[in-house]
């Protein structure tokens, strides 16, 4: 078996199918007992299927330690930041508004917060993390670097993010297509029974600029005078 | 809410290594056991096929046990209790039911009682129950849920290949060039098998995905195909059609291994690309690139399930993809396949053993004298005292109908749910003279019998099932049946006896109707002979055929299984040598699978196409799965899923109450309106009961030779609702 900290956790969105194995697996924990610290969301499920698990990234200088005014989050030295420790939080939600990944959440009945911890208890003894574990596409995989370059030829980790002048590395590692153009980024039912060859064009709602109209990039449907 | 486990803290005593309860994948996974109670789950990373993923269904399945519904004494109906049940000593509803049972034989002869099985009891059980209709009730009349699920599959399989598996192991799909899924919405029906595909991807396989929705599957394929409902076997014509224009096919293969090529050659030729095109909805640079990227590919793997076997024309859609596979040259060889997507646990075992109406064991044929004779012999009874050939499942709710079948034994089959007009199927129930359903919770169908049979639960027994792979595996006994439940096979076993036919159902354990098992299926296509429980723990799983003697020499061995079929050089008993497919030439056969419109299509008063199927976080007609609170916060309630385009037309926005009607009822629900499907068809899931069931709406159209009905095809009306229904808000029973 691997040691521990030649283990990582990597996510591929593209693999992702919506099923909530994770979400379902995480809420078994007796830690955060029936609650998942997995967020997973449909990007907009009006217009795809595609959704996108978020677990926590665990920063190398955590936004949400730097920010806390009860030092309540701790990373270790294996670089797994900690869910806040109960003496300490004041549940202020400090963390809940800075973490550039949108992660912490706080329990106003138990004042707390409570985020992903990745599985402490499995992953410090060289065991997966459940979520990594159950997930049936493995858009959730954990193991070695070198495994996952073995196994996933066509995309490659990244953990270095850039939100506004704030550049921030993480031990989690997200999975970016090495060729985007060469794969098909979206489907589209209306496209797809469209004779011409339809574009690989993503749609995607556009947020407007201060003054603007609120505009939305669309392709034109091509089948508007079709009969339903 | 019930169904909810808030302490996750208590340690087991045990962890049980045994597989999932709910679909055909049956992965493993570890029940945690304390004080007779399953009080969660492990992952069980060393079994081969699922190395530990589970979908949200297998990770809340340990919850069931613990409901409160739980069945724990034997029930009668009483219309003066509140419930409309009052609980009564099993043996006195053991008593009841024989009684009447041989009332209703005395008078109206033995065929006047029928069986209905499921595909969801181990093996074990469903030789059991297939033996106790046609000895014990000495009735035709035994059929069984799988009729919903895997006969189109089967018989196609059977005619073309003289016998029916998926040809090779999941393993094989992951390094080959194209996979072709026809009709399968694996993300959300059978998640495991997501990781091969996607593995297969990452070494370069292209995804073909047919189907009129964008499932999670098709979103980042290679080449969606938005077939129109109910248009697979046109589609599969133009393609062949296209690869024979191009020459894409494997002329050796299909003169040395196949017989019955020109035929197809000549029906296809009918399929122009134009023509094609028109029939299937599917533009014809689509059909040309599926042509291209299946014809010219070196290794491939192609499956399917419901989405194109559920068809008053499954059978002929299902052989159209063979005639695919099998124009390519591309099974019986590493990284190349074909196989069918079972939906149920036991959907491939469950098929094999004589819980279908015209078969016996070991894939036995019920009219062949030959067969008869052997099983008849290992019964111990005489050949001309064994039924014939019985009828369908929804036939035989017909009979119930007419009046010919008086009396129904029902285990795991929720006919009130999942059989198409459903309106029929339960005025049926009220007009049976007795009915009893063996069964854990009361399930809406239970709802109507006379006595209801507290059965077990997947982990209060111990027994075989085999998976979508071929592979048989074992269910391992987690705990003990609560209250005066029992393992269901007692309690047809104490039905023979209290009937006073005890000879043949004296089993002792679920090993022992193995070992007998082993014996009646010996010799036959589904040849189980060399399996035995000890192999199948130490393999982790035995493919069959598994012999106990050498095809060839019939001398003993010591037979691992057999994952890969139709390998070049291999020996099957049917064919002795003469070829590798299950046939006296050993050649496989083209079928012509002629399209044919679907029966209750789209029309001028029933415009729209209604489609059906799954949800990933339900299972089948909801039993278990609805009574599994974290389950059902997942996906509540049914929605009718739209377009937006036909959505604006029909002024209908999404979340608004929507109802949607056939001739033969109506359904109001919320829509869901999402550019994922094609805008000339409504989905609707199917997996609730009552007035949230879409099958009020379903035609009982069925295919002529499987019986399989059309679910995933009928015209229907769609408007938005005058208001909200009055179950709005209206919590299930059982929740």
């Amino acid at each position: 078996m691997p040691k521990p900290d030649s283990l990582l956790f990597f996510i591929d969105p593209n693999r992702c199918i919506g099923c909530q194995a994770c979400v379902q697996a995480c809420s078994e924990c007796d830690t955060h007992r029936g609650d998942s610290m997995i967020h997973l969301e449909y990007v907009s499920r009006s217009e795809s299927v595609q959704t996108v698990p978020v677990i926590c990234m665990h920063c190398e200088q955590p936004t949400c330690a730097e920010v806390c005014p009860a030092d309540a989050i701790k990373r270790t030295g294996d670089g797994v930041v900690q869910s806040a420790r109960k003496p300490r939080c004041i549940a202020c939600g400090n963390c809940v508004v800075a973490c550039p990944f949108g992660v912490p959440e706080l329990y106003e009945e138990r004042k707390i917060m409570m985020k992903c911890d990745m599985c402490y208890d499995r992953t410090s003894v060289g065991r997966k993390p459940m979520c990594a574990t159950v997930c049936p596409s493995q858009a959730l995989f954990y193991g070695t670097r070198e495994q996952i370059e073995q196994l996933r030829p066509l995309s490659a980790p990244v953990n270095t993010f850039q939100f506004g002048d704030q550049t921030i590395t993480t031990r989690v590692q997200m999975m970016v297509p090495r060729a985007l153009a060469s794969r098909t980024p979206h489907v589209d039912v209306a496209a797809a029974m469209e004779e011409r060859s339809p574009s690989r064009a993503v749609s995607l709602k556009v947020v407007p600029a201060p003054g603007d109209a609120l505009t939305t990039a669309v392709q034109t449907d091509p089948f508007a005078e079709v009969e339903v | 809410m019930s169904g909810v486990r808030l302490s996750t803290s208590v340690e087991p005593e045990r962890l049980v290594k045994t597989h999932c309860c709910f679909c055909g994948q049956q992965c493993g996974i570890q029940l945690k056991v304390r004080d007779n109670e399953v009080i969660g789950f492990e992952p069980w990373e060393d079994f081969p096929f699922n190395r530990g993923m589970l979908c949200p269904k297998g990770v809340k399945r340990y919850l069931q046990g613990s409901h409160p519904d739980r069945l724990t004494t034997a029930l009668r109906r009483d219309s003066s209790a509140e419930s409309g049940f009052t609980a009564m000593p099993y043996a006195d509803a053991i008593a009841r039911v024989a009684s009447e049972i041989g009332r209703i034989q005395e008078a109206y002869g033995a065929g006047a009682v029928a069986v209905l099985g499921g595909a969801s009891l181990t093996t074990e059980k469903t030789y059991l129950l297939g033996k106790f209709a046609r000895v014990c009730l000495k009735t035709p009349f035994i059929d069984y849920n799988g009729r919903l699920c895997m006969v189109s599959a089967g018989a196609a399989n059977k005619k073309a290949f003289g016998i029916d598996r998926t040809t090779s192991p999941w393993s094989d799909m992951v390094g080959t060039e194209v996979i072709w899924v026809a009709g399968s919405n694996v993300a959300e029906c059978s998640p495991i098998t997501t990781n091969y595909i996607w593995q297969a991807r990452e070494q370069g396989a292209k995804i073909i995905v047919q189907d009129p929705r964008i499932t999670p599957l098709a979103r980042t394929c290679d080449l969606y195909l938005p077939v129109k409902p109910g248009r697979d076997a046109a589609l599969f014509a133009g393609v062949l059609q296209i690869m024979i224009e191009r020459d894409w096919i494997d002329h050796a293969f299909i003169r040395d291994y196949t017989a019955g090529f020109d035929q197809v050659a000549e029906y296809c030729s009918q399929w122009t690309l134009q023509k094609t095109a028109e029939v299937t909805g599917v533009p014809a640079r689509a059909l040309m690139q599926a042509a291209e990227y299946w014809g010219t590919a070196k290794t491939s793997f192609l499956f399917h399930a419901r989405g194109i076997e559920h068809h008053s024309n499954g059978v002929q859609n299902a052989l159209g993809t063979i005639n695919l596979v099998l124009a390519s040259g591309r099974i019986g060889k590493p990284r190349s396949g074909y196989g069918t997507i079972v939906g149920q646990a036991n959907g491939q075992g469950g098929r094999e053993h004589g819980q279908k109406c015209d078969q016996l064991p070991g894939w036995r044929d019920i009219s062949n004298p030959d067969h008869r004779r052997y099983i008849a012999g290992v019964w111990g009874i005489e050949e001309q005292d064994l039924p014939g050939p019985g009828v369908d499942a929804y036939e035989l709710f017909r009979k119930i109908d007419r009046g010919e079948i008086k009396a129904l034994i029902a285990m795991c089959f929720n006919p009130k749910v999942s059989l198409p007009d459903n309106a029929f199927v339960t005025r049926c129930l009220e007009k049976l003279e007795f009915f009893t359903a063996i069964d854990f919770f009361l399930s809406d169908t239970a709802w109507h019998a006379d006595v209801v049979l507290p059965g077990s639960l997947q982990e209060e027994d111990e027994g075989t099932v085999t998976q979508v792979e071929g592979r048989i595996i074992k269910i391992n006994k987690a705990v003990d049946c609560p209250g005066d439940a029992r393992p269901d096979w007692r309690i047809v076993q104490d039905i023979a006896g209290a009937l006073g036919r005890p000879a043949g159902f004296t089993f002792s354990e679920p090993r022992a109707i193995f070992e007998e098992l082993r014996v009646a299926s010996k010799g036959g296509v589904a040849d189980y002979s060399g399996v035995t429980y000890e192999k199948v723990t130490q393999q982790l799983g035995v493919f069959w055929p598994c012999y106990s003697e050498d095809p060839r020499t019939g001398t003993p061995i010591d037979h691992a299984g057999t994952p890969r079929l139709f390998e070049p050089g291999s020996y099957n008993p049917v064919a002795k040598g003469a070829g590798p497919f299950y046939f006296p030439d050993g050649r496989a056969r083209f079928n012509v699978a002629d399209y044919r419109p679907p029966v209750d299509d789209a029309n001028d008063e029933y415009p729209i196409y209604l489609t059906t199927g799954r949800v990933v976080s339900q299972f089948l007609s909801g039993t278990q799965t609805r009574r599994i609170g974290p389950l059902v916060r997942q996906y509540a309630e049914p929605r009718i899923e739209m377009h937006p385009r036909l959505a604006v037309k029909l002024g209908i926005a999404d979340g608004d109450w929507t109802t949607a009607e056939t001739s033969r009822g109506s359904i109001t629900l919320r829509a869901q309106v999402v550019t994922t499907i094609r805008p000339d068809t409504v989905f609707i899931p199917y997996h609730w009961g009552g007035r949230k069931s879409v099958n009020q709406l379903t035609v009982a159209a069925q295919d002529p030779i499987s019986k399989i009905p059309q679910y995933k095809v009928c015209g229907c009306r769609v408007r938005r609702a005058d208001a909200a229904p009055d179950y709005d808000a209206v919590l299930e029973p059982q929740q």
